[in-house]
C-alpha cells in the first residue's frame, strides 16, 4: 500500500495530542502508512478564510507543494475542510491559481492531481472487514454516539463525503468493533467552533444540545472526528454544569481512540487521562478497561 | 416560359430603413423570367394584397415572391391572396428580408445587396415549383382519452357528448384520480368527492364511452385521424359482467393489512378490494402479489363467498385493438418521495407526511374517518408545521420549478386543520404565497386573518425527535430570528412530477417530453393543448402541475380540439412531404431507418399476374412532416421533398454563386 500523507493540523501537536497518538498506533495496526508532511504549516482554519481569501489558499498551497505524496489524509475536520475547499476553488478558477502561484511560487506543485482524506474515509476504505478481523477486544455493550460535526460533511457539494445530514461512516466502524452507534438526529449539529472565544454562551447552548441529545439516545459515550468539537463537547461541560445546571458527565472520546481500544492498543498510549471527563469509569463499567 | 412577379414590401421603415427597396425592384426587374416587379409600403394590407391579386390576373403570373418578412408570419396570407385568383398557392414564396436581412444590418448598401439576393434565388427557386394539392387524410371519428383523473373525466364527457365514442384508459381499478383522493378542494372548502363522483358516475353511464380501467396502452401505431392503440387489459381475477359489488368478497378475505395505495399507506386494505367506497366501476380487483391463493394455494374463500361466482382465478390479460382518430392524453402527476430531504428525517419519521397522505387523514372516508390523529401512535395532533417548496424550486434537487398547487392547498390544509381541531395551531413556513387565481388570495388571507394560522416567512432547516415530539427548526426571516417549534405532525408540500411511465408512453407516440418528464405542449402559447404530433391532445398535469379549475379548462380545451377534428370528414396537410420515385428505388431502406416520424412503409410491386417485382419504399402522407431526412439518407436520389426538390434547392444556390 502507498504511504499517505499526514497532515496532523496544530490541534494534534497540542490540545489533541491524544488524537494523534491514536491515529498512529491505530494505523500502524491496521497497516496504513503515515508520511508526516515535512515542515507542514497552518491549514489556515478557521481565521485565515475569514481575513484574506487569498492567504487561506496559499496556505493549503503551500502545504500541497511540500506533500510528498498526492493523498494527503488528515484526522482533523477543519483542515480537511480547508483543503478541499482550497483545492476546489483553485480547480474551478484559473486565475486565482495564477495568483496564488505567484504567492506561493511552488516547486513540485505543476500537474498533480492530489486527493484529500478524512481519516475516517481511510479507515472506512481499508474496509469494515479488515478493522473487524482485527479486533481482539469487541467494545460489546458500549453505546455510542457518533458526532460528525458540521466541516466534514459541508458544503456537500465541496466535500462529497457521505449523507450531509445523516452520515454513517463513522457509525459504520464503531459497529465494526462491536460497539453499538445509536440512532441520533445530532451528527452533524454545529458546536460552535470558535464562537468558544468571543461568544461562549452561544457553544454553551449549542454544545449543551448536542450532549442532551447524545444522552437522550441512550449514549454513553460520543466519539468524535474534530479536536475542535473534541474540545467544545468535552472542555465545556464543567461550563455547561456551572451555567445550565446539568450535568452530563458524558465521555467524548476521539473515534480512533476506541477503535484503538477494540485493536488492543494500551490505555496509556490511546491517552485517556488527556480527556476531561474521564471516560475510563464507563469503559470499566463495561468490563472494557 | 416563367412569368414571375416580385412584390417588395417596406414594412413601414423596418425593411425601408435599412433596404433601398426601390433599388431592389428596380435590380428584380431586370431579372430574367421576372415580368413585375413592385414595392408598396405594406403588402400584408388589403390593398396590398389587392396589388398582387391583379398583378396575377394583368401579367398572368405563373410565380409570385413576396418579399416581406418571415414565411412564419404571413406565407398563408400571401397564398391565400395568390388562391382567389386561382394561383395554386404552392407557386406563391416569401423572401425574408426582414428577420434575414433589415432587422440584423445596419449597412444600408450591403443590406440592400443582400435582399436582392435574397429574393433573387427565391425567383429561381419559383421558376421550378410545381402546383400542389393539400393531403387529405380520413379521419376515424373515435377518441382515445388516456388516464382516468379529472383531466381524462372531463375531456372524455365532453367529447362523448358531443356525439363521438370515447374509450376511457385508466390504469388504476378504478376512475377518479388524485382529485378522488382529496378532503376539500380550495378555495370553495366543497368536498372533493361530492363534485367529482358525480361526473364518475356519468362516464360510467354515459352510451359514448367505452371505459376500460385496470388498463394500460401497449402501442400505438398509425397517424392522426388513424391510429391503432393496443390496450392491456389487466387480469382482475373478477368476472365484471356478473360481479354486482356487493363486496360480501371484501368482507371475506383474511389479507387484511395491505397498506392501501389510495390512502397512501395511511390505511390498509385487502387482498381483494375496491381502492375507495365510490369506486367506479364498484368491481374490486384481486392483488395478486398479496392474495393468500396466489401466493401459496388454497384460501379462496372469496370464491366461496361470491353469490354470483363472479370470481375468477384463471382469467388472463387481454389484449385489445382499437382504432380511433384522436388521442388524449391526461396521465396527471405522482409527487416526489418525501425521503430525498434526509434534513427531514428522509422517510424515517411516521409523523412527517405528505399533502396527500394530509388529505386522507382529513377525509370523512380516510383511515382516521376525518379525525387529525398522528400516524405514529393514533394521538390527536394539537400543533401541525407545514413546508411548502419541498422540492419545487430547488435546483439541488433538480426541480426548478414551481409546483402551482402547494401555496393554495397548504392554505386549504392549515384552515381545515382549524376548523377540526379548534385549540390546535397550524404553522406554514413559505417562501412566498404564490395564490395567483379567482379567490385564492382571499383565501390565503382568511388563513392569516381569520383562522389564525401563522405564516413564517423562512426555510426548514431540520426536523428532530425530542420527547415524542417533532422539532421543526427553521428560521423566521421577516423577524431574523431562528425558531424552533415543537409539532405532532409535519407535512411537507413536496414537489409535483409527471406521473411514471409517461415517458414511455410519449416515445411510443413521438411526443416530445421536457427535461422533468412532463409532455410538451406544441407552443406555450398559443397551441397550449396540442402536441407536435397531429391528432395527440394534452390535458391536465401531464403537461405541468396545475389545480383543478385549469384542468378541467385544458381538458375542456383538448376535447373541443377533438371534436373540431371530428366535424370534418377529412383532415388537410401540408403536402410538402417526401416522395419516393418507385422506379429508381431500390428498397435498400435506409430512408426509413433515417425517419424520425415512422412515416416510411414497405410497398410491393407487382406485375399483373401478381408476381412480386420488388419492394420499393412508401411515404405516408399522414405520418410524413416533411423533415427531409430520408431523402440526404437515400443513396440514389429516390426520395424528394415535394416543394423543396433538390433541383430548387440546386437552383437557389447557383443563384448566389452566380452573383
Amino acid at each position: 500500500m502507498t504511504a499517505y500523507a499526514y497532515f496532523p493540523g496544530c490541534s494534534a501537536h497540542g490540545t489533541a495530542k491524544e488524537y494523534d497518538r491514536s491515529t498512529q498506533s491505530v494505523c500502524a495496526k491496521l497497516g496504513i502508512e503515515l508520511e508526516e508532511i515535512p515542515d507542514w504549516v497552518c491549514c489556515g482554519a478557521s481565521p485565515a478564510h475569514a481575513v484574506n481569501h487569498l492567504l487561506s489558499l496559499a496556505l493549503v498551497a503551500k502545504n500541497l507543494d511540500l506533500s510528498p505524496s498526492d493523498t494527503i489524509v488528515t484526522g482533523c475536520a477543519a483542515c480537511y475542510n480547508r483543503f478541499k475547499t482550497a483545492i476546489h476553488a483553485l480547480q474551478h478558477d484559473r486565475p486565482l491559481w495564477e495568483q496564488v502561484k505567484q504567492i506561493v511560487q511552488p516547486t513540485k506543485l505543476n500537474g498533480r492531481d492530489f486527493r484529500v482524506f478524512h481519516l475516517l474515509e481511510v479507515i472506512h476504505e481499508f474496509g469494515l472487514e479488515g478493522v473487524k478481523e482485527r479486533v481482539t477486544k469487541p467494545l460489546k455493550g458500549l453505546k455510542v454516539a457518533c458526532y460528525y460535526g458540521c466541516l466534514l460533511v459541508r458544503p456537500p457539494k465541496v466535500m462529497a463525503f457521505d449523507d450531509p445530514d445523516n452520515p454513517k461512516k463513522m457509525d459504520e466502524l464503531i459497529a465494526a468493533v462491536g460497539a453499538e452507534p445509536v440512532e441520533w438526529e445530532f451528527k452533524t449539529e454545529c458546536c460552535g467552533a470558535f464562537h468558544a472565544v468571543p461568544h461562549p454562551e452561544i457553544v454553551l447552548r449549542l454544545t449543551s444540545n448536542i450532549l442532551r441529545a447524545a444522552k437522550d439516545a441512550g449514549a454513553d459515550v460520543v466519539s468524535v472526528a474534530c479536536p475542535m468539537c473534541q474540545i467544545n463537547l468535552d472542555l465545556r461541560q464543567l461550563d455547561i454544569q456551572k451555567r445550565h445546571k446539568v450535568t452530563f458527565n458524558m465521555p467524548v472520546l476521539y473515534f480512533t481512540q476506541l477503535l484503538g481500544l477494540a485493536l488492543g492498543i494500551s490505555e496509556g498510549e490511546l491517552g485517556f487521562d488527556r480527556l476531561i471527563i474521564d471516560p475510563r469509569p464507563i469503559l470499566r463499567e463495561k468490563g472494557l478497561v | 416560359m416563367a412569368r414571375i412577379g416580385v412584390f417588395i414590401c417596406h414594412c413601414g421603415e423596418n425593411i425601408a430603413r435599412t433596404v433601398d427597396v426601390a433599388k431592389v425592384r428596380d435590380a428584380l426587374a431586370k431579372h430574367p423570367g421576372v415580368v413585375h416587379a413592385v414595392d408598396y409600403r405594406y403588402m400584408c394590407s388589403a390593398p396590398g394584397q389587392e396589388l398582387i391579386r391583379n398583378a396575377i390576373v394583368e401579367k398572368k403570373l405563373t410565380g409570385v415572391v413576396v418579399a416581406a418578412c418571415s414565411p412564419h408570419m404571413h406565407e398563408p396570407t400571401f397564398r391565400k391572396a395568390c388562391a382567389a385568383v386561382g394561383l395554386n398557392p404552392y407557386l406563391c414564396e416569401m423572401a425574408n428580408i426582414r428577420e434575414h436581412c433589415s432587422w440584423v444590418h445596419s449597412d444600408r448598401e450591403k443590406a440592400t445587396e443582400k435582399a436582392i439576393e435574397l429574393v433573387r434565388f427565391l425567383v429561381e427557386k419559383v421558376k421550378r415549383n410545381r402546383p400542389l394539392e393539400p393531403i387529405r387524410v380520413p379521419v376515424t371519428k373515435r377518441a382515445l382519452v388516456v388516464g382516468g383523473g379529472i383531466a381524462g373525466i372531463q375531456a372524455a364527457l365532453d367529447i362523448a357528448n358531443g356525439g363521438y365514442e370515447v374509450i376511457l384508459v385508466e390504469r388504476q381499478p378504478s376512475i377518479g384520480g388524485h382529485m378522488a383522493q382529496l378532503s376539500e378542494t380550495f378555495p370553495t372548502l366543497d368536498c372533493s368527492q361530492c363534485i367529482l363522483t358525480p361526473k364518475m358516475v356519468e362516464v360510467r353511464q354515459h352510451p359514448n364511452i367505452k371505459l376500460l380501467t385496470y388498463s394500460e396502452v401497449e402501442d400505438v401505431k398509425g397517424y392522426v385521424g388513424n391510429f391503432e392503440v393496443t390496450i392491456r387489459k389487466k387480469a382482475r381475477y373478477v368476472n365484471e359482467e356478473v360481479c354486482t359489488g356487493c363486496g360480501a368478497c371484501i368482507q371475506r378475505c383474511p389479507q387484511k393489512r395491505i397498506p392501501s395505495e389510495f390512502d397512501r399507506g395511511l390505511g390498509r386494505r385487502t387482498a381483494i378490494y375496491i381502492p375507495f367506497p365510490q369506486a367506479v366501476p364498484n368491481i374490486p380487483v384481486i392483488d395478486r402479489e398479496h392474495c393468500a391463493y396466489f401466493r401459496r394455494g388454497g384460501c379462496r374463500l372469496c370464491e366461496k363467498e361470491c353469490p354470483r361466482g363472479a370470481i375468477d382465478f384463471n382469467q388472463q390479460d387481454q389484449l385489445l385493438t382499437e382504432k380511433v382518430g384522436a388521442i388524449v392524453l391526461a396521465t396527471g402527476y405522482d409527487l416526489i418521495p418525501s425521503d430525498i430531504y434526509s434534513e427531514y428525517g428522509g422517510g424515517r419519521y411516521r409523523d412527517v407526511i405528505d399533502g396527500l397522505q394530509f388529505e386522507r387523514l382529513l377525509s370523512a372516508s380516510g383511515p382516521t374517518n376525518g379525525e387529525v390523529l398522528r400516524p405514529s401512535d393514533g394521538k390527536e395532533v394539537k400543533s401541525v408545521v407545514f413546508i411548502s417548496c419541498v422540492g419545487s424550486r430547488d435546483r439541488a434537487k433538480g426541480i426548478p420549478y414551481c409546483s402551482k398547487i402547494c401555496c393554495m392547498y397548504v392554505a386549504k390544509h392549515a384552515i381545515l386543520f382549524k376548523h377540526k381541531v379548534h385549540d390546535g395551531q397550524a404553522f406554514v413556513f413559505y417562501m412566498d404565497v404564490r395564490a395567483a387565481g379567482k379567490g385564492y388570495e382571499e383565501f390565503v388571507r382568511r388563513a392569516v386573518e381569520e383562522e389564525g394560522v401563522v405564516y413564517l416567512r423562512g426555510r426548514v432547516s431540520k426536523i428532530y425527535q425530542q420527547d415524542g415530539k417533532l422539532i421543526v427548526r427553521g428560521v423566521d426571516t421577516l423577524s431574523g430570528m431562528p425558531v424552533e417549534i415543537p409539532a405532532d405532525l409535519v407535512v411537507l408540500a413536496t414537489a409535483i412530477r409527471a406521473s411514471d411511465g409517461i415517458v414511455e408512453l410519449a416515445q411510443k407516440l413521438g411526443v416530445p417530453v421536457d427535461e422533468h418528464g412532463f409532455l410538451s405542449e406544441a407552443h406555450p402559447k398559443l397551441r397550449p393543448v396540442e402536441t407536435q404530433v397531429a391528432g395527440v391532445f394534452l390535458a391536465g398535469a401531464c403537461q405541468a402541475p396545475k389545480d383543478i379549475p385549469d384542468t378541467v379548462a385544458q381538458a375542456s380545451g383538448a376535447a373541443s380540439k377533438v371534436l373540431s377534428m371530428f366535424a370534418q370528414d377529412a383532415i388537410e396537410r401540408e403536402p410538402t412531404i417526401a416522395k419516393v420515385n418507385e422506379q429508381t428505388c431500390v428498397g435498400c431502406f435506409e430512408c426509413q431507418r433515417a425517419c424520425p416520424y415512422r412515416a416510411i412503409e414497405r410497398k410491393e410491386i407487382r406485375d399483373r399476374q401478381g408476381n412480386l417485382i420488388k419492394v420499393v419504399a412508401y411515404v405516408n402522407p399522414g405520418l410524413c412532416a416533411g423533415c427531409g431526412a430520408c431523402t440526404v439518407a437515400c443513396r440514389n436520389h429516390s426520395v424528394d421533398l415535394e416543394g423543396f426538390a433538390e433541383e430548387q434547392m440546386f437552383a437557389e444556390l447557383s443563384a448566389i454563386t452566380a452573383a
